[in-house]
C-alpha cells in the first residue's frame, strides 16, 4: 500500500519538475533575439515582396507571436488560451513548424517512437555488458582480466561518441557488410509494420546501440567494480570462503546482491547521459530519431519544434529517472518510502 | 651509539643543554602534507606521466605558434589534401639529416581527387629557426621565425593537409589553444558556482537548502547536450571568434555544477557541526569568513581531484558542439572545428588524416582521467 503512495508521490514531483523544466526550455529557446517569422518578416521586406510579408504578420498573430513572453509561455504550454482557444502542450497541440510548414506532430511522428527504442536499446546494452564484465572484473581483481576490463573501460570513456560511430560505421560496413546510416532500409519508410521491417531496423540499431552504450557501460562497469570489490573485503566473505562456499555461489549468493543496487539506482545518471548521447550520434549516422530535426530546428530558430523536442527529451529522461526510483524501493526494502530527511 | 661493557647503550652525541626536546627525531615522517600526498602520488606512475604530459601541453600552448611549421589559416593552393610527409634522414644510404622528398599535385580527372608523385631525387633539407608566416608568439609579440619549416619549392605536412591545403599537424597545435582552455574555463564557472551554491545549501541549510537541492535536481535530470546545443544556439552569428569561445566555455561551466555543488554540500552538512566551526562562530567570525577560513580548506584537494576528472568531459563537449557547427565557428580552430571537416565517411575513407584530430582528443581526456585517478588515490596521504 505505502508503495502505491510513494508512486503517487513521485509521480507528482515528476510533473512539478517538468513544470519547471518547461519553464526553462522556454526561455532558452527564446533567447535568441526575434523568432523565426520576424526574421522571415524583416528578410521579405528587405526583398521588397510586401505581399508575403502581410501572410507572415498573420501568422505571427495566429501563433501568438506579437504577445508578450509570459503570454506565450502560457499559451503554448496550454494554460492560456489563445487566438485558437486552448491548444497547447497539455491539449496535445505541439505547435506549428515553420521550417517544415507543417505541424510539429507530424515532423517528429514515427521518431518519437525510434527515440525511445534507440534508447532503450542503448539501455540493455549497457546493462548487459556492464554486469559481466564488472562482476568479472572485480572477481579476478589484479590480473590481466581486470587490467583488460579496465582499458576498454578508458578507451570507451575517452573516445568522442560522434567518432566512435564514424569508425564503427566503416569498419562495421567493410568487413561485417553492416548497413550504413539511417533506422531501416530504404524501401520500408512509410510502410506498416512488418516483420521484414522490424528485422530491418534490428539490423540498422546495432551500431548505434553500441556507441551510445559504451561510455555509459564503461563508467558503470566501473561503478560495479569499486562497489563489488567493497563489498568481498568484509568480513562475512571471509567467514564464507572459511567455511569452503564455492567461490562462484559465493559471489552470486550475498557480494552481488549488496552490489546491486547502485546498480539500477544509476539508471538516474545513466540515462540523461545516453538520451545525450542518442542525439549526437542520430546527427551523425543519420537516424530518423528527433536528434537531427533538434539541430535543425535549434539553427533556424524555429521555436515550436525545438522546444517540442525538448520538452520529449526531459520527459523521456524523468520517466526513466522515475521507473529506476520505483525499482529501486521495491529491490530493497530497507531504503524509506517518502524523501530523505535532511 | 657505543656498548658499555656492562651492556648498556649511550649516544656517543656530545650533551647539548639547549637542544629543543620537541622537535621530531626523523623529519620525513611528519613532513607537510602536501609532501605526503606528493609521495604517494609519484607511486601512481600512469598518473605521474600524465601530468607531465599535461603540463607540457599547457607549457606548449603559448609557443604552439613557434612549433608550428605554418600558420592556421596559411592555405597552400597547390597541394590539397596532401597525406603526411615524412621526414627523412639518409637519402640513398647516406646521411643528410632531415630532409623531405618534394612532391607535386596531379589533377586525377577519372576519380575527380588530387593525387601526388614524390621526387625521389632531390631530397629538400628542414631548416631551422627560418622565417615563415607572420604570428604573434604568446599572443603578444610578431615574429616569423618558426622552429622549422621546409626549405624553398617543397612542404612539410607532418599529418597531411586538409580541404584547403592548411597544414593538418599545425592546425592541430593551434587547435589546442582553444581545446584545452575551454576546460579550464568551464571548470572555473562550474567551481565558483558548485563551491557558492554548495556551501550555502550545507552551511545555512533550511528553506535555501531546499530550493537549492530541488535546483540540482532538476539539472541533473536533464540531458546536458540538448541542453548545450539549445544555449549555443542562442549564441548570436555576428560575434567574434574569441566572444563565442568566451560563451561556449561558460555554457560547458553552467551546466556542470550540480555534481560538484551536491559533493561540497554533502560535506559541509557533517563539518559545520564540529567544534571548531562552532568556537569560530562564538569568537564573531561572519559566515563568509567560516566558509572560506575554516570549513573549504577542509576539502579543497578532493575538489581539484574532482575538477581533474570533470575537465575531459567538457573537452569532449566542444568538440562534440563545434563538430556540429554549434560551438566555435570557422575562423577559429579547435580538435572539434578540424573535426567538422571529417564528418562524412567518404572524406574520412579517400582522406583518413583528416580525422587524425581526434587522436590528440582521445590522449589528452584518458591523460585527464589518469591524472584524476591519481591525485584522487593519493589525497589521502594517511591512508593506504
Amino acid at each position: 500500500m505505502s508503495l502505491l503512495k510513494y508512486a503517487v508521490y513521485r509521480l507528482f514531483t515528476m510533473l512539478v519538475t517538468l513544470w519547471v523544466v518547461s519553464i526553462l526550455i522556454f526561455f532558452i529557446i527564446n533567447l535568441p533575439p526575434g523568432d523565426y517569422l520576424s526574421n522571415q518578416i524583416a528578410e521579405l521586406r528587405a526583398t521588397g515582396q510586401e505581399s508575403a510579408v502581410e501572410q507572415a504578420e498573420f501568422l505571427r498573430k495566429e501563433y501568438a507571436l506579437d504577445r508578450p513572453l509570459w503570454q506565450q509561455y502560457l499559451i503554448w504550454v496550454g494554460f492560456a488560451p489563445g487566438p485558437n482557444g486552448f491548444s497547447g502542450l497539455l491539449q496535445g497541440d505541439f505547435g506549428w513548424s515553420f521550417e517544415f510548414d507543417k505541424p510539429v506532430a507530424d515532423i517528429v511522428g514515427d521518431a518519437l517512437w525510434l527515440t525511445v527504442l534507440v534508447n532503450l536499446a542503448a539501455v540493455l546494452f549497457v546493462y548487459m555488458v556492464a554486469l559481466p564484465l564488472g562482476v568479472l572484473a572485480a572477481a579476478k581483481s589484479k590480473t590481466w582480466v581486470d587490467y583488460t576490463a579496465a582499458f576498454v573501460g578508458y578507451i570507451g570513456l575517452a573516445t568522442p561518441n560522434f567518432l566512435l560511430a564514424l569508425i564503427l560505421f566503416y569498419y562495421g560496413n567493410r568487413y561485417l557488410g553492416l548497413p550504413i546510416g539511417g533506422m531501416m532500409d530504404p524501401q520500408f519508410e512509410g510502410e506498416p509494420m512488418s516483420w521484414e521491417k522490424v528485422k530491418s531496423i534490428l539490423i540498422h540499431l546495432i551500431v548505434p546501440t553500441f556507441v551510445i552504450g559504451t561510455s555509459g557501460a564503461a563508467a558503470m562497469m566501473q561503478r560495479l567494480r569499486a562497489n563489488l570489490l567493497d563489498e568481498l573485503g568484509k568480513p562475512y566473505v571471509e567467514t564464507a570462503q572459511a567455511k569452503g562456499l564455492a567461490p562462484a555461489k559465493m559471489l552470486t549468493k550475498y557480494p552481488l546482491r549488496m552490489a546491486f543496487n547502485p546498480f539500477v539506482a544509476d539508471i538516474g545518471n545513466l540515462l540523461p547521459a545516453m538520451v545525450s548521447g542518442s542525439v549526437l550520434v542520430s546527427v551523425v549516422l543519420g537516424l530518423q530519431t528527433i536528434g537531427p530535426a533538434l539541430l535543425a530546428a535549434l539553427k533556424s530558430q524555429d521555436q515550436f519544434l525545438a522546444g517540442f523536442i525538448l520538452m520529449f527529451v526531459a520527459l523521456l529522461t524523468l520517466i526513466g529517472t522515475m521507473i529506476s526510483d520505483l525499482l529501486l524501493v521495491l529491490l530493497d526494502p530497507r531504503i524509506r518510502y517518502g524523501g530523505r530527511e535532511a | 651509539m657505543s656498548r658499555l661493557p656492562d651492556g648498556r647503550y649511550v649516544d656517543d652525541a656530545p650533551y647539548d643543554p639547549d637542544e629543543n626536546i620537541n622537535r621530531i627525531e626523523r623529519a620525513d615522517m611528519d613532513a607537510p602534507n602536501w609532501l605526503l600526498v606528493w609521495r604517494k602520488f609519484k607511486r601512481h606512475k600512469l598518473g605521474l606521466i600524465s601530468g607531465i604530459f599535461l603540463l607540457f601541453s599547457y607549457l606548449m600552448l603559448p609557443f604552439a605558434g613557434f612549433i608550428a611549421p605554418y600558420t592556421p589559416t596559411e592555405r597552400n593552393a597547390d597541394h590539397l589534401y596532401a597525406p603526411p610527409q615524412m621526414v627523412k634522414f639518409f637519402h640513398e644510404g647516406e646521411f643528410v639529416g632531415p630532409f623531405v622528398y618534394p612532391r607535386t599535385a596531379i589533377a586525377d580527372l577519372e576519380n575527380y581527387r588530387w593525387t601526388y608523385e614524390t621526387d625521389m631525387t632531390r631530397p629538400m633539407p628542414l631548416q631551422f629557426f627560418c622565417r615563415g608566416e607572420e604570428y604573434r608568439l604568446a599572443g603578444i609579440f610578431k615574429t616569423e621565425r618558426h622552429l622549422f619549416c621546409a626549405s624553398e619549392g617543397s612542404t612539410i605536412f607532418l599529418l597531411g593537409s586538409d580541404r584547403l591545403g592548411r597544414d593538418v599537424f599545425s592546425r592541430i597545435l593551434y587547435g589546442a589553444q582553444l581545446s584545452l582552455t575551454v576546460g579550464l574555463i568551464g571548470i572555473t564557472v562550474s567551481f565558483l558556482l558548485g563551491i557558492g551554491f554548495g556551501s550555502i545549501a550545507g552551511y545555512f541549510g533550511g528553506k535555501i537548502d531546499w530550493v537549492i537541492q530541488r535546483t540540482i535536481e532538476i539539472l541533473r535530470s536533464l540531458p546536458e547536450l540538448p541542453l548545450w546545443l539549445a544555449l549555443s544556439a542562442a549564441v548570436p552569428s555576428n560575434w567574434g571568434p574569441v566572444a563565442v569561445f568566451f560563451i561556449i566555455s561558460v555554457i560547458l561551466g553552467i551546466l556542470d555544477w550540480p555534481g560538484l555543488a551536491r559533493a561540497v554540500r554533502a560535506k559541509f552538512l557533517s563539518l559545520r557541526e564540529e567544534e571548531y566551526v562552532r568556537a569560530a562562530e562564538m569568537m564573531g567570525a561572519s559566515s563568509g569568513r567560516v566558509i572560506r577560513r575554516h570549513l573549504l580548506p577542509n576539502f579543497v584537494s578532493h575538489l581539484i581531484a574532482s575538477a581533474t576528472l570533470s575537465i575531459p568531459a567538457m573537452i569532449l563537449g566542444e568538440t562534440a558542439l563545434s563538430f556540429l557547427g554549434l560551438g566555435l565557428r570557422a575562423p577559429a580552430v579547435s580538435w572539434g572545428v578540424m573535426l567538422n571537416d571529417a564528418q562524412n565517411l567518404a572524406s574520412i575513407e579517400i582522406y583518413p588524416w583528416t580525422a587524425i584530430p581526434m587522436l590528440p582528443i582521445i590522449i589528452v581526456v584518458l591523460a585527464f582521467n589518469f591524472l584524476g585517478d591519481g591525485l584522487r588515490d593519493s589525497l589521502d596521504p594517511y591512508e593506504d
